[in-house]
């Protein structure tokens, strides 16, 4: 979600109050698709993953799902955290390659 | 026994976040959120927590949260309590949120020491949280009364002169009911110390170690790496104290025991990129040695609370 | 309830009419009977409210704020050097506009250590975005208390108010004042209803990074606040005067300002001292008015263009001064007439540290202000002698260290 220009933000504070204090909102993607910020990225080989869930557990950034273990790329910031903690050698980091 | 199954699957913290890359203090925020659960006021002390939650309009954390300043974890928790009362008090509210303080150890240890130390003599019912990572992060990496000998910062650029101070030892001084610290590379064990946290009245005041990857100077991947050997080499004491007794946990509580073996500080210095000048300087082996004194010296002084060493 | 207590006693009870809710409290000579006052109603059962006896002001004023925030009115106290302390905090609750209500016992900075009366903390702390009033009388700091949450919670305000009283002469002082019950002051003052809260049924964030390109029109709002301030002001004296029948000004007040030719202008207890000089100079035939400013903040620029004009000289009383420059009322007067009128003014400077400024002082100053015999600045009450210098004698006592230097 890209911030407004200039203004555009209290404009809603305004109307929704009538006076203006800097409110924020929670929401996913604050900072903007943090993927982009990836120079590795990692890779989950299913076959050697013992759904032990340290990935997910140890992810910062909340970019594992619990239930299936899959990596959300849009916010992996590629900190490389599960695939050093991973027992089995599941998660690899490779390099991100830009499109 | 808690598994990490039992850990519930909901994200309060959201991704996509200001956080560099594997930042202990987002890693710890998720756990305790977790811990804690949405019925949760969250006061975020100036630190890199007031920045990593993103800027207005947006923000990474689902909870309410007020961001106070530097000097006022503690008594910002007391205002909140207090209000909180009022409102139960008047029915406006049926069950009273937990409360939760993150500040970093410069808002602890230096500036915010006197309203933590005045909240927890009030018995202000809260959790404070103080992630350590030894350092005045957010400004940059300065040194704060949490760095430790021999470390570099760039206010200490030769390496820390003095040693570092123990704020959960004067915690513990305050009578509070529980005090534990806890570290990211053992997160049930922080997990667990959480929950209890929250089922207890008073002031709570949990110290987790924070490895920063760029300002004690180490790759991202590693930093549950570092965490671990923390504790491993006693760099970090994992330990809890309620009711007058002091009980270590987990991976310190086997080293104590004998165990595992202790490992030597100088392996867990020379992962370090902060601690590479003054390992390679003619003070060294001193500061290394020093350090060494240091844990025996905490470990000492912890067993001195500990039924079985008294 | 008619009753006979000092300033500060007068402070707590209005509090308790207040429906307070939450008192962070720290003593400081000549506040600490207005949290000791509390704490003993509370004990007694006669008061409602969580008290946190913090360790410091400035954490004084950070649980003022949370508390709020959380939903709950909240008043504190203090004085000099205590909300010197607090300053930083000061900016912190206009900026997250919280509608906190605290009373400050006016007492000079040291060092060297003054617990006496003058406005120097006060006016110290004009541009943290807070409202200010002075109140002169007892009777006006029971109202005033009560009428500073009807302004400050007022959702076209949002603004904190800072309630300032002289010390010792009003803190310490017995008068009887009437305090209202709390029945009778809910009737004026509505029960708080915050719009942004903390509250885990919405969990936004509360004062985060803001960047440039959001900052400035925060800012602007503060300023918006304090202007819509001045109808709401005025509404809100009004009904009290309906409800209770008791006037004290708005945002200034007058006295024998009508026909007036030269006018006193001056805050606090001086203005009311001033009163009495006024009508020993009316005695005289000298057609002499008082204007004496009760909000500081919002500034009375439009009230002071109306009333000074067409007068033939004003003397500002300052019990305070802006090092550098000039006493602040007198700067701020000279600001609001600015381009229109030409109407010779003049700075009298007196009190300082706590010294008794009699109306014979003022009258005197009067009669020579108006007559062009002063400076523009007078301090008139001091004097600088040669005990206050250091002197060669003095030097020549510590010569030999001196040398040695």
């Amino acid at each position: 979600m890209a911030r407004k220009a200039t203004g555009e933000n209290m404009d809603k504070e305004k109307d929704e109050v009538g006076y203006i204090t800097a409110v924020s909102r929670p929401v996913k993607g604050c900072a903007g698709d943090t993927g982009e910020w990836r120079v590795f990225r990692p890779v989950k080989d299913a076959e050697k993953c013992n759904s032990c869930l340290l990935c997910w557990v140890y992810c910062p950034e909340a970019s594992i799902s619990k239930d299936d273990l899959e990596v959300d790329y849009q916010y992996c910031k590629g900190c490389g955290i599960c695939a050093v903690e991973c027992p089995t050698g599941a998660m690899t980091m490779v390099k991100e390659v830009k499109q | 026994m808690v598994s990490f199954k039992d850990l519930p699957e909901e994200e309060l913290f959201l991704a996509g976040s200001t956080a560099c890359q594997g930042c202990p203090s987002s890693l710890a925020l998720r756990l305790a959120f977790k811990a804690l659960g949405k019925n949760t006021i969250l006061l975020v002390v100036a630190s890199c927590t007031s920045v990593l939650q993103g800027s207005y309009p947006l923000s990474a954390i689902n909870l309410p949260l007020m961001n106070v300043a530097f000097a006022t974890g503690g008594a910002s928790a007391s205002g909140v309590v207090a209000g909180l009362k009022a409102l139960h008090k008047k029915g406006e509210i049926d069950e009273e949120p937990n409360v939760l303080v993150w500040a970093g150890d410069g808002g602890t240890y230096d500036i915010g020491i006197q309203s933590l130390s005045g909240a927890a003599e009030r018995e202000t019912d809260f959790i404070y949280v103080c992630y350590n990572n030894e350092m005045y992060s957010n400004t940059g990496t300065q040194r704060s009364g949490a760095t430790p000998l021999g470390a570099w910062t760039t206010t200490t650029p030769g390496g820390k002169a003095q040693q570092r101070k123990d704020i959960a030892q004067i915690m513990i001084a305050h009578r509070i009911p529980y005090v534990a610290t806890a570290s990211l590379a053992y997160p049930l064990d922080f997990y667990q110390k959480m929950i209890k946290a929250k089922g207890i009245r008073g002031t709570k005041y949990i110290e987790l170690m924070a490895p920063c990857p760029p300002g004690w100077k180490f790759p991202s991947s590693q930093m549950i790496e570092v965490s671990r050997m923390a504790v491993q080499c006693g760099m970090w004491l994992l330990y809890e104290h309620e009711e007058g007794e002091t009980k270590f946990t987990g991976a310190t509580k086997r080293m104590i025991e004998g165990k595992v073996k202790k490992k030597p500080v100088k392996q867990y210095l020379e992962i370090q990129g902060r601690f590479r000048q003054v390992l390679s300087s003619p003070e060294g082996q001193a500061a290394e040695d020093q350090l060494e004194e240091e844990v025996s010296e905490s470990i000492r002084r912890l067993q001195g609370w500990v039924p079985e060493y008294i | 309830m008619r009753v006979l207590e000092t300033g500060n006693h007068l402070i707590a009870h209005s509090a308790n009419a207040s429906a307070v809710e939450v008192v962070p409290a720290y003593p400081i000579t000549p506040q600490t009977q207005i949290i000791e006052k509390i704490a003993e109603l509370i004990a007694q059962g006669k008061m409602d409210a969580e008290y946190i006896p913090v360790e410091s002001e400035h954490s004084a004023c950070a649980a003022l704020v949370s508390a709020s925030l959380t939903g709950a009115r909240a008043f504190s106290a203090t004085s000099s050097h205590g909300l010197a302390y607090m300053h930083e905090m000061l900016h912190y609750a206009a900026g997250i506009r919280v509608p906190v209500v605290m009373a400050n016992v006016n007492r000079a900075l040291g060092p060297g250590w003054n617990i006496w009366c003058d406005h120097q903390d006060s006016i110290s702390q004009r541009d943290t975005g807070w409202m200010q009033v002075y109140v002169a009388s007892h009777q006006e700091a029971v109202d005033t208390v009560i009428q500073a949450f009807r302004i400050t919670e007022d959702r076209s305000v949002l603004v904190p108010m800072m309630l300032n009283l002289d010390a010792f002469v009003l803190s310490h002082t017995y008068m009887d004042a009437d305090v209202p019950t709390r029945e009778e002051v809910a009737k004026y003052l509505p029960p708080y209803k915050p719009i942004w809260k903390l509250d885990p049924r919405m969990p936004v964030t509360h004062g985060s990074v803001v960047y440039p390109v959001d900052f400035s029109e925060t800012r602007q709002s503060l300023q918006i606040g304090h202007q819509n301030a001045r109808g709401v002001i005025k509404k809100a004296m009004a009904e009290f005067q309906d409800m209770f029948g008791r006037w004290h000004g708005d945002l200034v007040e007058t006295y024998k300002l009508d026909d007036a030719r030269f006018v006193i202008i001056a805050m606090g207890s001086i203005a009311a001292e001033s009163r009495v000089a006024v009508d020993r100079l009316r005695s005289q035939g000298k057609e002499v008015g008082l204007l004496r400013v009760r909000f500081f903040r919002p500034f009375p620029n439009e009230e002071l263009r109306e009333l000074c004009a067409g007068r033939e000289g004003l003397l500002v009383i300052d019990r305070d001064y802006s090092y550098g420059n000039q006493g602040a009322l007198f700067t701020e007067t000279k600001g609001a007439i600015y381009g229109k009128m030409d109407v010779p003014a003049t700075n009298l400077i007196v009190g300082i540290g706590g010294r008794d400024v009699t109306h014979d002082l003022v009258e005197e100053m009067v009669t020579k202000a108006w007559a062009g015999e002063l400076d523009e600045v007078t301090w008139g009450d001091s004097q600088v002698s040669s005990g206050h210098e250091v002197t060669r004698e003095v030097l020549a006592e510590f010569g030999q260290l001196l040398d040695e230097c």
